[in-house]
């Protein structure tokens, strides 16, 4: 069959390892053997494409679908998804999920005794359109006490899940606020050692996305693992992949 | 043009606010023929409890070893069988789907591999996720299967699934090795 080239590995610090002490619960979970590497068959070269026509109309409007409007800073949060290589990811599904302006998840689990809002969710998908881009409008969630150690917080922050063209591209990451104290004191964000990886999971105040009146506006790029290329690749193929 | 890639982050113990609403624990319902399977199993800690708080997701090949979407314009699969598949732990640690054996997907070596699931797992404590696979017991290709001749012969049955009652097929996953039980084998690619 055909050869089929895998996806580029990450630079070296720009992720995290599994164990990584500071942040407790990683030392029982953290596998202690190393992976072993698998040459890449479409096992891990395909993955699951999703239908835009399954969301909800207001899926990328998480202060919408209440009664009332949420109580919190407005936001819209906005980005482009591209690979390493730099070619946009279009038509990707993006999963978001966050604590409310509070810092509460609404979610059985946590016991923060900081107020739940009626009207808000904390859910949300959208789509990267053909450039990749993508936007979301919410609340800037608030920051929230764990019992990691003593006196631990997080910094506020937005869960995003990304599958992109296959497997091997899946990612869930964090998006965090510009020059929020708490990231200097946060073993999930410090578990990255390479401070320009950190400062990429931090967005942006962006004046082209804020709505004036309205709501502040914040961009988050996201870039996944590209494919691999060899000088040999035609870039009729290469587009046919991106898509 | 060369980019760094996003830092991945855990997804902490709140997920199933974001992921719920994609939890898909029959695969391929809508399937005609085939084998059906129902796959269930725990996930254990480094001390040997349960985990909670995990979420397995799955990505498989239909019964002639096609999957849903391809690169390089090559067969695609049942339209019926999208192939993915997502389910949270329960308290006890325990997950269960139900799905239809895959058929063998072609490998680079020109070899075709065995049947097997891919596995993607996430947790609280995970800060990246782990990646492994499901091969079916009684498999007579598993003993040429060319990913399950690179894994070391002591750790290869960490990856193949046990005939449980009711035929129900068994498969845990143990981050760590406890009590001699083994680690389960994860992969990189």
């Amino acid at each position: 069959m055909k050869e089929l080239q895998g996806y580029r590995k990450p630079f070296l610090n720009t992720q995290p390892e599994f164990l990584s002490p500071g942040y407790a619960s990683t030392i029982k979970r953290a596998p202690t053997l190393a992976p072993i590497a698998l040459e890449p068959s479409l096992s891990e070269l395909t993955g699951p494409r999703f239908d835009p026509r399954q969301l909800g109309a207001s899926s990328n409007d998480l202060t919408a679908g209440h009664k009332a409007e949420p109580i919190g800073e407005r936001i819209w949060v906005s980005g482009r998804v591209l690979d390493d290589t730099g070619k946009p990811v279009s038509n990707t599904l993006v999963e978001i999920w966050q604590a409310n302006a509070a810092g509460r998840y609404l979610h059985d689990g946590d016991q923060h005794n900081a107020p739940l809002d009626p009207n808000f969710t904390g859910t949300g998908q959208v789509f990267t359109d053909e450039h990749g881009d993508y936007r979301f409008r919410t609340v800037r969630p608030g920051a929230y006490p764990w019992r990691n150690h003593h006196n631990a917080w997080r910094p506020a922050h937005i869960h995003f899940s990304l599958f992109g063209p296959a497997w091997s591209t899946r990612l869930v990451t964090q998006m965090y606020f510009p020059n929020d104290p708490l990231l200097d004191f946060d073993p999930i964000f410090l578990a990255i050692a390479d401070e320009q990886a950190r400062k990429r999971m931090v967005s942006a105040l962006d004046w082209e996305t804020t709505e004036p009146e309205q709501a502040l506006g914040f961009r988050f790029d996201i870039v996944l693992r590209g494919r691999v290329s060899t000088p040999f690749e035609q870039p009729q193929s290469s587009k046919e992949l991106g898509r | 043009m060369s980019l760094r890639m996003t830092g991945s982050q855990t997804v902490g113990p709140f997920f199933k606010i974001g992921f719920a609403w994609l939890y898909r624990a029959d695969i391929g319902s809508t399937v005609r023929g085939g084998e059906r399977v129902r796959v269930r199993g725990a996930l254990y800690d480094g001390d040997g409890l349960p985990i909670p708080d995990a979420v397995i997701e799955i990505w498989q090949a239909d019964t002639q070893g096609r999957y849903a979407t391809c690169p390089d314009g090559q067969a695609t699969a049942d339209a019926e069988l999208m192939g993915f598949g997502r389910v949270p732990t329960d308290a006890q640690g325990a997950y269960e789907f139900r799905t239809v054996k895959p058929g063998r997907v072609p490998h680079p070596s020109g070899q075709l591999q065995a049947p097997h699931l891919s596995v993607t797992v996430f947790m609280r404590g995970l800060l990246k996720p782990v990646h492994s696979r499901l091969y079916f017991p009684d498999e007579p290709s598993n003993a040429t299967d060319p990913v399950l001749q690179a894994v070391p012969e002591a750790r290869r049955p960490t990856l193949i699934a046990q005939k449980g009652p009711e035929n129900v097929l068994e498969w845990d996953v143990r981050m760590q090795c406890v009590h001699g039980v083994q680690e389960t084998v994860f992969f990189s690619f």
